[in-house]
């Protein structure tokens, strides 16, 4: 069973794997896969969030989109995002709904970011989860992110996200949002199931004319285990934004890899230099001659 | 024979004046704290230096607000040495004789005043450094700036800010470092004055300068 163990197979600032670490397989992982072309946006996941989770948001403005709240917030961990989006091909209007949130990364650009060893982990599920008691709330996770996804909280300065439910899933529950979606728009099960089920959706979608229907699981972000089922996989982008090909930043990779091990080179050749200059030369010493000879200019000048 | 101290003392110029050195040794700590929390957030071998700011949440929000200080702190000093620190010709004549400098061979260098060419690379290169820095680190200042720039500028902000605190650290190693080297030069910061033999030694057109001046006069900067 997918739920059955919640091994850490990664943490942050932590280098190397993590001691009786079982290697991830894909049977043992868990998935959500949301399919767009069921979802009605009725918010019903949004609502399940907050339940389950025991979060509230503050009331909010309209501002004429259905788009409630407007952004991911430290206490909306899920977010219907609507977008109106004119198909060139049929010139007709499509009105694309798609549930944001954590996207689970199989290589997650927050845990390679984080500083803080074990503020993150990854589980052998492929759960990704934030550790509120190690977290110092930096907001590297934010800039390690390809999707834009954890927010920080004014209130206590941590950072939040989706946790895929980890805390139902490990006794064997599915996450609270497609416990509570009316359409099952939302499923969760084992990678292999949830594939296969994504498999059976698209070509019912292609037999209905949507040719370019497909499964969005990045592979620059070595999969997710939040996977959307797409009628225009194409462009991905049509859904609010959601990225063609996300991969971690090639600067948060910079910053993360090749900096580090530079920076340490530069200032520890920096103190190795004096100390060898120093054995070698010794000290830079004033003689007794110095010491007259400045003595006579001083008090000569008076 | 060595001088006695008390004739070591007699003779003694005064190079630095009670509110420089206030001035320099707060700059001196914040740099300090600012190295040891940023250290601390750059590689995980580091981050127990944080529990020396009370946890790594603390250290996270200390950190900027140390930079304020070291940024007001040091534009003092920038103010104070600026004109003492513009580039002239015996610094260009020092710089090709680099090979001396570090052989300890002053007597082939040309006489200098006040600073030498590497203070006032130090000088200079700290002053660029530190605007460079605090400007980067308003950018990844979340918790007041996080509205004005988008994630792409922080990424590259948070880059920079690491880069640029190499740059600061090494030119601190070097500048501690040729204070302990060159003896004679720290109790310029602690106690205020040099010995004659030191001022001879290294900054020889300063000695001059400060020779001709009457002897009441409170030294500047």
């Amino acid at each position: 069973m997918a739920t059955a163990a919640l091994e850490i197979v990664r943490q942050s600032a932590t280098s190397g794997g993590v001691v009786g670490a079982l290697a991830p397989k894909d049977d043992f992982q868990v998935v959500k896969l949301i399919d767009t072309s069921k979802c009605i946006g009725c918010k019903a996941c949004q609502s399940a969030c907050l339940e389950w989770n025991d979060l509230r948001e503050d009331v909010g403005v309209n501002v004429g989109v259905y788009d409630n709240p407007h952004d991911l917030t430290e206490n909306s961990w899920t977010l219907m995002r609507f977008t109106e989006w004119e198909n060139a091909e049929s010139g007709k209007l499509e009105w694309l709904i798609r549930k944001d949130g954590c996207m689970h990364c199989a290589d997650p650009g927050c845990l390679k970011a984080c500083p803080s060893p074990g503020a993150i982990v990854q589980y052998s599920n492929g759960i990704v989860d934030f550790n509120h008691d190690a977290c110092i709330g930096c907001g590297y996770c934010i800039k390690g992110c390809p999707f834009n996804i954890p927010r920080i909280s004014k209130a206590n300065e941590k950072a939040y996200k989706c946790t895929l439910c980890v805390d139902r899933v490990s006794v064997g529950q599915g996450p609270a949002c497609a416990k509570a979606c009316p359409t099952h728009a939302i499923s969760f099960g084992t990678t292999v199931e949830m594939k296969t089920l994504a498999d059976q959706r698209i070509a019912d979608l292609k037999s209905r004319g949507f040719r370019n229907a497909g499964l969005y699981n990045p592979p620059g972000v070595g999969g997710t285990h939040v996977m959307y089922v797409l009628h225009h996989n194409d462009q991905p982008e049509a859904y609010a934004g959601l990225p063609y090909n996300p991969r971690i930043s090639p600067v948060v990779e910079l910053w993360k890899g090749a900096t580090k091990y530079a920076g340490f080179a530069i200032m520890g050749l920096a103190a190795i230099a004096g100390l060898v200059h120093h054995t070698v030369m010794g000290a830079n010493r004033v003689s007794d001659r110095d010491e007259t000879e400045g003595e006579r200019i001083k008090e000569g000048g008076k | 024979m060595a001088i006695d101290p008390q004739t070591l003392e007699k003779h003694a110029v005064s190079r630095y004046s009670t509110g420089a050195r206030v001035n320099h040794w707060i700059t001196a700590i914040s740099l300090i704290l600012l190295a040891l929390s940023g250290l601390a957030l750059f590689h995980p071998w580091l981050f127990w230096l944080t529990a020396l700011f009370g946890g790594g949440s603390s250290a996270r929000a200390l950190h900027p607000w140390i930079g304020v200080i070291l940024f007001f702190s040091f534009a003092g000093l920038f103010f104070r040495f600026v004109s003492l620190n513009i580039w002239n010709r015996d610094d260009t004549e020092w710089m090709k004789n680099i090979g001396d400098v570090v052989k300890g061979r002053e007597e082939k260098l040309p006489e200098l005043g006040k600073y030498n060419a590497g203070q006032k690379l130090v000088f200079w290169g700290m002053s660029l450094l530190i605007v460079a820095l605090i400007s980067s680190g308003v950018v990844i200042w979340d918790k007041y700036f996080d509205h004005l720039t988008g994630v792409d500028q922080k990424r590259w902000a948070q880059l920079f800010h690491a880069w640029l605190a190499v740059g600061a650290i090494t030119i601190w190693i070097v500048h501690v470092y040729a204070a302990i080297w060159v003896r004679g030069t720290i109790r310029a910061m602690t106690r205020g004055s040099v010995t004659a033999g030191w001022a001879f030694r290294h900054h020889r057109k300063w000695l001059r300068e400060e020779a001709k001046k009457p002897a009441d006069i409170a030294p500047k900067a």
